[in-house]
């Protein structure tokens, strides 16, 4: 396979990996407010405690490799969004160290804020990359000089702010099923109930934006329309979802947080076949576009890069593994606990 | 454009040099955390136990801030340095990936364990955890320094295309690796690095013994950071030394600045001094030719001077002078407290001699001060360059983003970083002032069915 393509995929696969292991993070964070009491309000947080930092780093990871094997789309995606990444940063930030600070002191005024603070920047990360996101499939106006000169507020049209809360429910969803895991007794019991209104409010916005998208973004079906065969992930996905409360209903909490793995791969898959080879569609010409072909770096850079992930991926997959069994089960609380 | 240019990079400098108070007490402090917990495994004693409790805690803390700033130098690249990124993005950008592939994940995966995991593994995976995340931190260090080394001295690249799409496309990754001056550059950082998280614990340690508090653990904490500090201050001066000697053979401009040298002559080294850059003279304290002697052995070598290069070709003169003599006053000064306390410690006279320890208290701020102006020394000398004789500062920038827009963000990070810092302060102060847990009064929260880390 062309080097170009499998750089594609990897970088993909870094992201899905970043919205699979983030996502739990973020959609945990977005309900965090949803419990009073305090104790548990520190399950919430510790549930997610030893892994959150580790799962951003894909995310890190995921932005070096774009910026290494697809410089232009790093260049242009980057500098034309500028008011939505501060924005972005300003939120992972916030994310950051609310959930550093926030149990370090008992006052309940500042526990509270920080509280707000980490609900809502798990909410506007996810919403910011879900608009971005939306923005990417719709095309923005990349010029002759590979620039694109786009204002804040047109990023904030109808289309991608219906990926952005999309891509909030999602992660919801998924968030959700983690914290059944990880959670026992009344909080458990507790949690379960959302699990189904995530699940339901995440479907709602799925048929939504997938009928948006058929309707009105044409070059995302193309693939599909040559290749009706590609439908079977649409379906797959389908599948993955109604499993969850199937799996959820007879307590095997970890295949239903398996299926919303496999939706969340099936998503990102539908995404990258839809806008291959594009990567950055231009609104102003196709012949603009920033492809994987034209926006690539060299030959020989691809290839270190790839030797570089052949040496590095097993390993971090291994001892991610590793550290994801180490704190399995319950959350429990001690003194080292956020 | 003009405006634009500048604050950019002002946006620049401030986001960095906020993040670069982090690494390097994390990086420091990794290493203090090895011994401890290596010294607790070797005698089982408590005390180095709850020393390392102690201290991880504040490194989770540092570590934190760190990622949290951190991930806004990715970001920035692209976003306020767009023509940038296109142009190095095929050898700067892969340099980056490799920090994430071979450290970001190491760090960060196994700060967990270090952090919430005493009870959940052995001591001696603990403690292999503890050595992972040192060698994590290190080795971010090494890939940062690379990208950085490669702006200072580009090799293992051709250049192609012509105007727009010209760009640096990689020809030889060894050759980016280990261009000319990484070694010297990574090994003087890395050096600045464990002093600032060796005087971190000599402050807080100072702090406790004047204050009577946790004597026994402030004891053993000086003791580790003095023989830290007394290695690295002479591992700074001799990389210190091969740094410069680098600077003047890769980037004379910087190295002229750094000395203020405007005439083509044997150079003197200024003790204290201020550059007049209009008259072009350097006024001050000066050793005659000393400059000359320390590159080449020989003081009657002339060192090039900056009226050797076109005006637009120079770095600014006087902030680079100023910052290099401070950097290197301070370091000079930090050989002399470091090697004082060693000398204190063998007479066991450290405990009590207040003075001494006072001067501890406060010296957490030298290695500070020294990293921010060496690296203003470097990256100030550097210029008008972003990348070395290659491309200027000025043609670097995103073309679609405003003045405005750097504006707004350089506002926000200002607020933010302002809150955070103050925040961090904070709690540093209230984690410091409670101190690590007494021997005596361990209770043991935990259930049965872990392991407890005292067991063995």
């Amino acid at each position: 396979m062309e080097l170009q393509i499998t750089w594609f995929i990897l970088i993909g696969v870094l992201l899905t990996g970043y919205a699979i292991l983030d996502g739990f993070d973020l959609g945990i964070g977005a309900m965090h407010l949803l419990v009073k009491d305090d104790l548990e309000r520190r399950i919430l947080l510790n549930s997610i405690g030893p892994v959150w930092d580790g799962n951003e780093v894909w995310l890190v990871t995921g932005g070096g490799a774009l910026f290494a094997a697809f410089p232009d789309v790093y260049a242009t995606v980057f500098s034309s969004f500028y008011p939505a990444m501060m924005l972005l940063l300003l939120v992972i930030i916030f994310r950051a160290v609310s959930i550093e600070f926030r149990s370090k002191r008992e006052s309940k005024r500042w526990r509270r804020n920080w509280d707000i603070a980490f609900c809502f920047s798990s909410i506007l990360i996810a919403f910011v990359m879900g608009v971005a996101l939306g923005n990417i499939v719709q095309g923005i106006p990349v010029a002759a000089d590979k620039e694109a000169n786009i204002g804040f507020f047109e990023l904030l049209n109808p289309y991608a702010l219906m990926v952005g809360i999309t891509t909030i429910a999602l992660f919801m969803m998924h968030g959700s099923i983690y914290l059944v895991m990880k959670t026992e007794g009344d909080l458990q019991n507790k949690v379960r109930k959302w699990v189904n209104n995530c699940i339901i409010f995440f479907v709602i916005c799925y048929i939504m934006i997938t009928m948006w998208t058929l309707i009105y973004q044409q070059t995302m079906i193309e693939h599909f329309r040559n290749h009706p065969e590609l439908f079977i992930l649409a379906l797959l996905n389908m599948l993955a979802i109604a499993n969850i409360p199937r799996e959820i209903h007879h307590k095997r909490e970890f295949r239903a947080f398996l299926s919303s793995c496999a939706s969340i791969v099936a998503l990102f898959s539908l995404f990258a076949i839809g806008i291959f080879p594009n990567i950055v569609i231009s609104s102003i010409d196709p012949a603009y576009s920033l492809t994987v072909f034209n926006a690539s770096s060299s030959q020989k850079t691809l290839s270190i890069m790839l030797t570089m992930a052949i040496i590095g991926i097993p390993f971090v997959l291994a001892y991610t593994i590793g550290i994801y069994w180490v704190f399995r089960g319950k959350v429990k609380i001690d003194s080292m606990s956020y | 454009m003009q405006e634009t240019e500048l604050i950019s990079r002002i946006q620049f400098a401030f986001t960095i040099g906020f993040h670069y108070l982090f690494p390097p007490m994390s990086i420091g402090l990794g290493l203090i955390l090895v011994i401890m917990e290596g010294m607790y495994l070797k005698t089982g004693n408590k005390i180095y136990e709850n020393l390392t409790k102690f201290w991880v805690k504040i490194f989770a803390l540092i570590f934190a801030m760190g990622v949290a700033s951190g991930i806004v130098m990715e970001f920035q690249f692209g976003t306020n340095w767009a023509t940038y990124s296109r142009f190095v993005g095929d050898v700067f950008g892969s340099v980056l990936a490799a920090e994430g592939i071979f450290a970001f994940f190491l760090e960060s995966g196994f700060l967990a364990i270090l952090v919430f995991g005493w009870n959940k593994v052995s001591p001696r995976v603990h403690f292999i955890s503890t050595i992972v995340v040192a060698l994590g931190a290190h080795l971010s260090a090494v890939w940062i320094l690379i990208a950085n080394s490669w702006q200072q001295t580009p090799a293992g690249f051709h250049i192609v295309g012509e105007g727009l799409s010209q760009r640096a496309e990689i020809t030889d990754f060894w050759a980016v690796v280990f261009n000319p001056s990484t070694i010297e550059r990574l090994t003087h950082t890395i050096s600045g690095c464990l002093l600032t998280g060796a005087f971190l614990v000599i402050s807080v340690s100072a702090f406790y013994l004047l204050k009577k508090r946790h004597i026994e653990h402030a004891k053993i904490g000086i003791k580790i950071a003095l023989i830290v500090a007394a290695f690295a201050s002479i591992t700074q001066l001799i990389t210190g030394h091969s740094s410069a000697v680098k600077v003047s053979q890769t980037q004379p401009a910087k190295m002229a600045a750094f000395e203020g040298h405007y005439e083509t002559a044997p150079g003197d080294l200024y003790l204290i001094g201020w550059v007049n850059e209009k008259e072009e003279k350097t006024y001050g304290i000066k050793i005659p030719k000393l400059l000359s002697y320390l590159i080449y052995w020989d003081s009657n070598t002339p060192v090039m001077g900056l009226k050797e290069f076109a005006p637009e070709d120079r770095p600014p003169v006087n902030i680079v002078f100023q910052s290099y003599h401070f950097m290197v006053g301070i370091g000079l000064l930090l050989i002399g407290l470091s090697w004082l306390g060693v000398i204190l410690w063998a007479r066991k006279k450290i405990h009590s001699t207040k003075w001494y320890l006072w001067i501890g208290v406060f010296s957490v701020l030298l290695p500070h001060l020294a990293n921010q102006l060496g690296w203003m020394s470097a990256e100030i000398g550097r210029q008008p360059w972003i990348v070395y004789g290659l491309l200027r500062t000025k043609d670097a920038l995103s073309k679609v983003v405003s003045f405005n827009e750097v504006l707004f963000s350089i506002i926000l990070f200002g607020c933010i970083y302002l809150l955070l810092f103050i925040l961090f302060i904070f709690l540093l102060d209230r984690k410091i002032k409670h101190g690590p847990e007494e021997a005596d009064k361990i209770e043991s929260t935990y259930t049965e069915h872990t392991i407890p880390f005292t067991k063995n």
